[in-house]
């Protein structure tokens, strides 16, 4: 799995990666909050999702737990060298407390 | 809480079981009112006269002339000959529409293809709101003050989160660019005062516990407003549109019956509105939407964090209980409410009621408690399913 690209000032690494690609709603918000239990603040957790609801969900979710959305971004990623999947991106920093 | 097999609890009166009242009249209508009422023979007379008689009804309900109601095949229609008029009759100024990121997709729709033929972005402008659904007014003052706009639609009230549109302030904000607002009533027509500030005002007779089908249309006479086309028939308003006589006939009967009993029926509403956000309130991770106090007093919608909408719909539905949702995958779309979206509400999880007038479903009070009841365990049950309900 390559990036593509990328055109908009980087976000901050991620400490770890959640890949939701092809889970629908509410799944993507559920892998997020399970890998931001009990990591400690200013934990950044990057989530791969295509479902489109998840462009409401995540920031809602974020602002219903405290946690900082720093971006989201939508990208190409080419996988076994020939299919283009189309996802977004969203990178967030946990805040306190990470549940 | 315990299963009542049979019986059942309506509380998603977008599409509304008819008035009993408006349902005899439909039927009596069917023999007595079947012909064209254009037709100059006895039973076409019989059928314009009516005709007339519904829609000096729904002209008065609306606080207009009878000259200034028309009719459309449903309220999404009406919505979207409202808009399409006051950008026809504007289009030496330009064919730029305003209107608020939570409109109906009447508007939406339209507006967003309009943009897409036409290569230009600026021809079609969304406004946003804030969280509880009300439109930003600066961010709608500069949008109207954009030259080319040529007509601006707010509604009145919102149909999913039931939040109420600070009209006279948008419509003071248009006079003074020179540009007809438009005013999409769908959600409240018959259920609150009907509103006064607007230069077309659009609607759908299932609000007031009408038939479907019916959508109408105030038009007044100051408002600059034509058709593109050829010009519809003299004597069937503005729109152009006859309505089957039987149809408005029963819209114009449960107007009656719905007026004679506004207030009480408002407060009763308001109150077992009140009922569902405190109950909703009580479950973890969940969000009543909406704006608390202005808002109509009889839709009422939340969103249950970590909740799939859909299996949520369908166990209400196994308990007895017709509900509405704005989630994704629980209507005809992948895509989730666009209204909850652009609130920033969260999209999943979301449980919609529009609650039936009182004398449409008699039983209201009782289905209302019942659901308040059931409601917290259907919300842990369903996030249990997903292993979520500790996160």
């Amino acid at each position: 799995v390559t990036p593509a690209p990328n055109q908009a000032p980087a976000p901050p690494p991620a400490t770890l990666t959640v890949d939701a690609r092809g889970l629908r709603c509410p799944l993507p918000v559920i892998r997020l909050a399970q890998a931001a239990g009990g990591r400690a603040a200013g934990t950044v957790i990057a989530l791969w999702a295509t479902d489109p609801a998840a462009r409401a969900d995540v920031p809602a979710w974020c602002r219903m737990r405290g946690h900082d959305l720093l971006d989201v971004t939508e990208l190409d990623v080419t996988v076994n060298g020939d299919d283009e999947v189309v996802h977004t991106a969203y990178t967030v920093r946990l805040g306190e407390p990470a549940r | 809480v315990a299963n009542h097999p049979g019986e059942r609890a309506v509380l998603d009166a977008a599409s509304t079981p008819m008035h009993p009242v408006a349902r005899d009249t439909l039927m009596a209508a069917v023999d007595a009112g079947w012909a064209d009422p254009r037709r100059l023979y006895a039973e076409g007379r019989t059928a314009r006269r009516l005709l007339d008689q519904a829609v000096e009804v729904l002209a008065a309900g609306l606080r207009v002339r009878p000259s200034e109601l028309s009719f459309a095949p449903s309220g999404p229609a009406a919505v979207r000959l409202a808009v399409d008029g006051a950008l026809h009759a504007g289009r030496r100024r330009g064919s730029r529409l305003v209107a608020t990121a939570v409109e109906h997709s009447a508007v939406l729709a339209p507006g967003r293809h309009r943009a897409a033929q036409g290569g230009d972005d600026r021809l079609f402008a969304e406004v946003p709101v804030d969280g509880t659904g009300r439109v930003d007014l600066d961010a709608f003052a500069e949008a109207v003050g954009v030259t080319g706009t040529t007509a601006a639609a707010v509604q009145h009230a919102n149909g999913e989160v039931g939040t109420v549109q600070p009209l006279a302030r948008a419509h003071d904000l248009c006079r003074a660019t020179g540009i007809p607002l438009v005013v999409d009533a769908q959600a409240s027509l018959g259920r609150v005062d009907s509103p006064g500030s607007y230069d077309v005002l659009a609607g759908d007779a299932q609000s007031w516990g009408g038939p479907g089908g019916v959508g109408v249309l105030a038009v007044p006479e100051r408002t600059r407003w034509s058709l593109p086309g050829p010009a519809g028939e003299p004597g069937l308003g503005r729109s152009g549109h006859t309505p089957w006589v039987p149809l408005a006939l029963a819209a114009a009967e449960a107007w009656q019956q719905a007026e004679a009993t506004r207030s009480e029926e408002e407060r009763q509403a308001r109150a077992l509105v009140d009922l569902v956000r405190a109950a909703a309130a009580t479950v973890p991770d969940v969000e009543v939407v909406g704006h608390p106090t202005d808002r109509l007093p009889h839709i009422v919608t939340f969103s249950a964090l970590y909740v799939d909408g859909e299996a949520l719909v369908h166990e209400f539905d196994r308990r007895g209980f017709a509900i509405a949702s704005g989630s994704a995958c629980t209507a005809s779309t992948l895509e989730p409410s666009h209204v909850l979206a652009a609130m920033g509400a969260l999209t999943h999880g979301n449980v919609r009621l529009t609650l039936p007038l009182a004398s449409v479903s008699p039983r209201r009070d009782a289905d209302v408690e019942r659901f308040c009841a059931a409601l917290p365990e259907v919300v842990l049950d369903v996030r249990a399913q997903l292993g979520a309900e500790h996160l």
